[in-house]
């Protein structure tokens, strides 16, 4: 396919490695105007070798010729697809430009770039497929609403059943992928509130997930998508899709040639 | 009070439809967010088909006289719930479709002038 994939399997196990690996940031943004700026321009100091694309998930606002602006690549979904769908295009563009790793990061600035290290941390060492940044092994840091909080916690425990595991954090969108997982969630990404349901999907196709504690920051500007009536259809919706999960065959995901 | 055949049957009839909505949603042929209404509609009349004491005093509380008919009554409320609900979910799609020919259309017009751009240099 691309030349990158060519090298890296010519290569001889263990031999001279490709010199770096290509590396991805994927900035699903809707009507972030006042953080994509800032989150684009911390992503660039604290890691420099990542390339940046920001998708811009129909926003009505001028968030993405800010992105633009700033000079990073910008996808502009012709209408709002919702984080799941956003995020899918961002690994659509991974796996077409042939990135070894992407990295997920809200454009509202609540995931740390300078965290992005510890993210990549089990990836490069070969211990996991995808990694999720958790708020709560950290203690602290992270306040919502309630209902919000007995939803994380609920799912934590149905999800750490579901993949036979101990999990902190499902609802989390500060995530790295290898190959392996760009290739299956390109083609198959939950719609609407995607986190829950990712984890359960990778898992089940036989990728290894791990969670490492991150420090989170509360948003910087706008809110939060999900309101009291939402977390009802959320929560509805997302115990309805886990539950006929169990129910699918699933196949593990093409080896890497 | 409900004639117990009806109860059965309808009971039945709502078991069956929730399997098929769950085999339809397995199958990935309905996603979970048009499904939840379905789900509903079929749960809210299972519930009344075997609860027969809250189908006759929902019955008395509206003044319908023969219980069945107001699960007919209830059923033909939730399909036109449906029905809402599918009108609004068209709206939204035939507005996408309009953005998508609208965009598809300005890509080939771009896509066709900066070929007679090359073509000219």
């Amino acid at each position: 396919m691309t030349p990158e994939q060519a090298t890296s399997s010519a290569a001889p196990r263990g031999a001279q490695r490709p010199p770096r690996l290509r590396e991805l940031a994927i900035v699903p943004a809707h009507n972030e105007e006042g953080s994509v700026a800032s989150v684009v321009r911390e992503l660039r100091a604290e890691e420099p070798g990542f390339e940046i694309v920001v998708i811009d998930d129909g926003s009505t606002d001028r968030t993405a010729a800010i992105a633009e602006a700033e000079g990073v690549e910008v996808i502009r979904l012709p209408f709002n697809l919702g984080i799941g769908g956003a995020v899918q295009t961002g690994y659509q563009y991974a796996r077409d430009n042939g990135f070894d790793v992407a990295v997920q990061v809200d454009g509202d600035g609540q995931h740390d770039p300078r965290e992005i290290g510890r993210l990549l941390e089990p990836l490069l060492e070969g211990r996991a497929d995808m990694v999720v940044g958790t708020r709560f092994a950290t203690g602290g840091g992270y306040r919502g609403t309630r209902l919000r909080r007995v939803g994380i916690h609920l799912f934590a425990a149905i999800v750490s059943l579901l993949v036979r595991a101990r999990v902190t954090d499902t609802t989390s969108g500060f995530r790295a992928a290898n190959r392996k997982t760009i290739s299956l969630f390109a083609i198959d990404y939950p719609h609407d509130y995607p986190e829950v349901e990712a984890t359960v999907l990778a898992v089940r196709h036989g990728l290894r997930m791990v969670e490492v504690p991150v420090q989170m920051r509360v948003r910087e500007t706008g809110s939060s998508s999900i309101t009291a009536l939402r977390s009802v259809y959320y929560m509805v919706k997302v115990l309805l899709a886990l539950f006929i999960g169990l129910f699918r065959r699933y196949s593990t995901p093409l080896e890497e040639p | 009070m409900t004639p117990l055949r009806i109860s059965i049957a309808a009971a039945i009839a709502a078991v069956i439809l929730l399997l098929v909505i769950l085999e339809l949603i397995r199958s990935r042929r309905l996603q979970e967010r048009y499904a939840l209404l379905w789900l509903l509609t079929g749960l809210v009349i299972f519930v009344l088909a075997i609860w027969r004491g809250l189908l006759g005093r929902l019955s008395d509380l509206v003044g319908i006289a023969y219980p069945p008919s107001a699960l007919f009554v209830l059923a033909a409320f939730f399909v036109l719930l449906v029905l809402l609900h599918y009108s609004t979910v068209i709206s939204k799609l035939s507005d996408q479709n309009r953005i998508l020919a609208q965009r598809l259309a300005l890509l080939e017009q771009q896509l066709e002038r900066s070929r007679e751009d090359s073509r000219d240099l």
